[in-house]
């Protein structure tokens, strides 16, 4: 019986769950702070990198792809790229009306 | 037909099958994650006035809710391979508890706008402007596929809940576990934007 | 590679499962059988639309009402463009010819997740079935054309929720068949046949998997959001609310345009397995085919823009999207190119696949530079929204996929049924369908060029004489494709019993029995040679 070959039989502890979920919520709690302060036009700015910080967090520990085969943290990475580069030429018409 | 096949199971392929799914899922959103930045664009000032209105306690709540639920069920794929069938199964049932509270919240939240009479096609949101309708209408669209995704999700993690009590799904073969964790992570994940692009731009 | 010439299995056709009758095919996870369902729900829709295309050609031949009333004419070319768009082109080939052969071709059992695949088509038959009701029902048929351009298509009186939530599960049956080909192709091939030994046909139905997956939920959450602008008036769309029309043409290309690459690619798959067959010839330039089908993809994703030259769009986004328009072209000229070097000194056997592929290759050149003009700026300003934009698309959509789709038929016909069609008429059917094509849509070029806009019922007095020429047309092609049909259906009875490989293929499918087995192998074959060794 096979089981699943490129996880190399990798259990991860209860104890980092726990570190990570405590990191996130301190995330938020911060980008919920931060952007009490008025900080201008870089307001979503840092929101967004914060929530981009949380989800490589939440990609990496939670849904295993530190531990899995590197194809597909290389897709999720192109899916993303893909997405923004449709963003980015849709906002190309937008951007110069 | 299936009788004559040779039964084997090949786990990493229904793994790369549900990532491949969450890349659909990602587009899906991503769609309206163009149509929210085209909008916003446009209604730069409107989109930041509307989301003050937004309940930014209710909102980190509910991401709190999400996270937490989001760790419970990571934590039970590795409860379920240490063979700790019990704790595995009381996470789930924590993720699905969290998770109903989560839409509890949610439709709190929507039942306040309703009753300052925001939703979308209505009279008097139309005539605070355009902005305002857009960002409701993007609000109520995209939390609303959202909150759909959180009930596909939990409805999900019910049936997999009863596949480990009857014993289908066990230490050595638990990769609908991860893939029922992998969908909800990716709710968790979508969550994790729209919570600062909708509560957070003020 | 083992030749398994003895059969003691049960080809796929005789095999006697767990159910009996018709619920041996509608309820079967074999990957043959429900290549078959598709093929058989597609001819039947294809028929449809294209007895729609001939009722509507007829309308054209004199000016002013001919056999039906405008709104009848909108209905009709919505509904044409609908099936023949979402329910013949799009699943075509990946469909029908991927599913029955691109397990074969990298020697695996089935698809990596078979009930998925039953899924699919039960989606897919819903989808289609929405369509048709939504002609039936409410208050008269969809009148907006199969894009359902915003905001009409919130304001026509039209029945358009069933129309356009049809199309979505149409979405979803096509995400669901491409997420399946793609593990399959990632989990599932033959010991030693690495990635670069892979046929080309599999090879572009990956890179077509990849626009399914990624670009359909674009489309899918876009129906969506006309959907509850039909129904909540949300304002997306609705410039009286904020919304902007032409974010709904963004949103509707950027899956719609890269959907023109779901139908050709695995077209010009199948061109690339029938050409070196019938040259006796390795496939020239093999790693530029596999390249050029990605890169294709790839690019193919961002040039929607250009269905959308004359919405008012930013000039900064119109270069652009010109510009990356010209970039697709090269991969497709490589392709072309390989596939000439590739019967350059080859020993070419003249048989009705090659012909069709020929055929392919004429008519899809023809319309990919009738797309180079209409991808200049300035030409696009004069051509936009008439019969050239018609003429181009049917002879890269019908053309393309159409001939490619009837070439695969023609190909893999022994394969699948275990027969030997009547090549004489197939001939005879493939020589009308082409004369008749290019009358029919050639004369579209002259006529878009001088002026005459498409989806009108009338027209000027001054385009008669072109308009009785492409209806001809129409006559000639349409019986063109009943000898076809009728042909091959007639080889099921009356054909000879076809050997394993009457061509003299190399890839694997030749390599199992007409028809083939339940499980294709006894035993997976291993992989040691490239696809096309010839020599």
């Amino acid at each position: 019986m096979k089981t699943i070959e490129n996880e190399k039989n990798h259990i991860i502890p209860y104890k980092t769950f726990l570190f990570v979920l405590a990191g996130l919520i301190v995330l938020t709690l911060t980008s919920v702070t931060l952007t009490r302060i008025s900080l201008g036009t870089m307001t979503v700015t840092i929101a967004l990198i914060i929530a981009a910080i949380k989800s490589t967090f939440v990609l990496r520990i939670f849904m295993h792809l530190k531990f899995e085969n590197k194809m597909f943290s290389i897709a999720f990475i192109g899916v993303i790229l893909l997405l923004a580069a449709v963003i980015t030429i849709t906002l190309l018409d937008y951007l110069n009306r | 037909m299936s009788t004559i096949l040779v039964k084997h199971r090949d786990d990493l392929a229904s793994k790369t099958g549900m990532w491949f799914f969450l890349f659909t899922e990602l587009l899906l959103f991503g769609g309206l994650f163009i149509v929210y930045s085209v909008y916003r664009y446009r209604n730069a000032t409107a989109f930041h006035l509307a989301a003050q209105e937004l309940s930014v306690f209710i909102g980190t709540i509910n991401t709190i809710i999400l996270l937490v639920s989001s760790t419970t069920i990571a934590m039970s794929i590795t409860a379920i391979r240490k063979q700790n069938k019990k704790f595995a199964v009381v996470l789930l049932g924590l993720t699905i508890i969290l998770g109903l509270a989560f839409l509890v919240n949610k439709y709190f939240e929507w039942g306040e706008h309703f009753k300052e009479h925001i939703y979308p096609g209505s009279s008097i949101l139309a005539l605070r402007g355009h902005g305002d309708v857009l960002f409701y209408g993007l609000y109520f669209f995209m939390t609303g596929l959202h909150a759909l995704h959180i009930i596909i999700g939990l409805i999900f993690i019910l049936v997999i809940t009863i596949s480990i009590l009857r014993n289908r799904i066990t230490s050595d073969n638990y990769v609908l576990l991860e893939n029922s964790g992998l969908y909800w992570h990716l709710v968790d994940l979508i969550w994790i934007f729209l919570f600062p692009l909708f509560y957070l731009i003020t | 590679m083992s030749t398994q010439k003895d059969i003691e299995e049960p080809s796929y056709l005789d095999y006697k499962g767990k159910y009996k009758g018709i619920f041996s095919w509608i309820l079967s996870t074999d990957h043959k059988r429900i290549a078959l369902l598709y093929l058989y729900s597609i001819l039947a829709f294809f028929a449809t639309g294209a007895t729609i295309g001939l009722l509507m050609k007829f309308e054209l031949i004199a000016p002013g009402k001919t056999i039906m009333t405008a709104q009848t004419y909108n209905a009709f070319f919505t509904l044409h463009g609908i099936i023949m768009i979402f329910a013949v082109v799009i699943p075509g080939l990946p469909a029908v010819f991927g599913n029955f052969l691109l397990p074969i071709m990298i020697g695996a059992k089935d698809v990596a997740f078979p009930r998925l695949n039953l899924l699919s088509w039960y989606f897919y038959v819903m989808g289609v079935s929405l369509v048709l009701i939504s002609q039936f029902t409410g208050q008269g048929p969809p009148d907006t054309g199969w894009t359902f351009y915003a905001p009409y298509s919130f304001r026509t009186t039209g029945n358009m929720l069933p129309a356009v939530f049809g199309a979505f599960v149409l979405g979803f049956s096509s995400i669901l068949t491409g997420l399946n080909f793609l593990v399959t192709i990632h989990r599932m091939r033959a010991p030693g046949m690495t990635w670069l030994k892979m046929p080309l046909f599999p090879w572009t139905l990956y890179a077509t998997g990849w626009i399914q997956l990624l670009a359909t939920p674009i489309i899918g959450i876009t129906l969506l959001m006309i959907i509850a602008e039909r129904t909540l008036h949300i304002g997306f769309f609705d410039p009286a609310l904020g919304g902007d029309p032409i974010l709904y043409q963004h949103l509707f290309w950027t899956y719609s345009h890269p959907a023109v690459y779901i139908m050709i690619l695995p077209a010009m798959g199948a061109i690339s397995e029938i050409i070196p067959t019938f040259s006796h010839k390795t496939l020239f330039g093999y790693n530029f085919m596999v390249a050029s089908s990605l890169a294709i993809a790839f690019v193919g994703y961002f040039v929607w823009g250009h269905h959308m030259f004359t919405s008012g769009m930013s000039s900064t986004a119109l270069y652009a999207f010109s510009l990356l328009t010209f970039l697709v072209a090269i991969p497709s000229a490589i392709k072309v190119f390989n596939w000439i070097a590739t019967m350059h000194k080859g020993s070419i056997d003249l048989q009705t696949p090659f012909y069709w592929a020929m055929g392919f290759i004429f008519v899809f050149m023809i319309g990919g530079f009738s797309g180079l003009i209409l991808g200049s700026l300035a030409t696009d300003i004069h051509l936009h929204n008439t019969h050239f934009v018609l003429a181009h698309f049917h002879f890269i959509v019908f053309g393309g996929t159409g001939f490619a789709f009837f070439g695969a038929m023609h190909y893999w016909y022994p394969k699948i049924t275990g027969k030997m069609y009547d090549s004489r008429w197939a001939n005879i059917g493939l020589f009308l369908f082409l004369t008749g094509f290019l009358v029919l849509y050639g004369t579209m070029f002259y006529l878009g060029y001088e002026g005459m806009p498409r989806r009108y019922y009338d027209y000027d007095e001054i385009f008669h004489t072109g308009n009785i020429i492409s209806t001809m047309g129409s006559w000639v092609l349409y019986s063109g494709l009943g000898i076809i049909i009728i042909n091959l259906f007639a080889s099921l009875k009356s054909g000879t019993k076809a050997p394993s490989n009457p061509w003299g293929g190399k890839t694997l499918e030749w390599s199992i029995p007409s028809p083939p087995p339940v499980e294709n192998f006894k035993e997976i074959p291993v992989i040691t040679k490239g696809p096309y060794s010839y020599k």
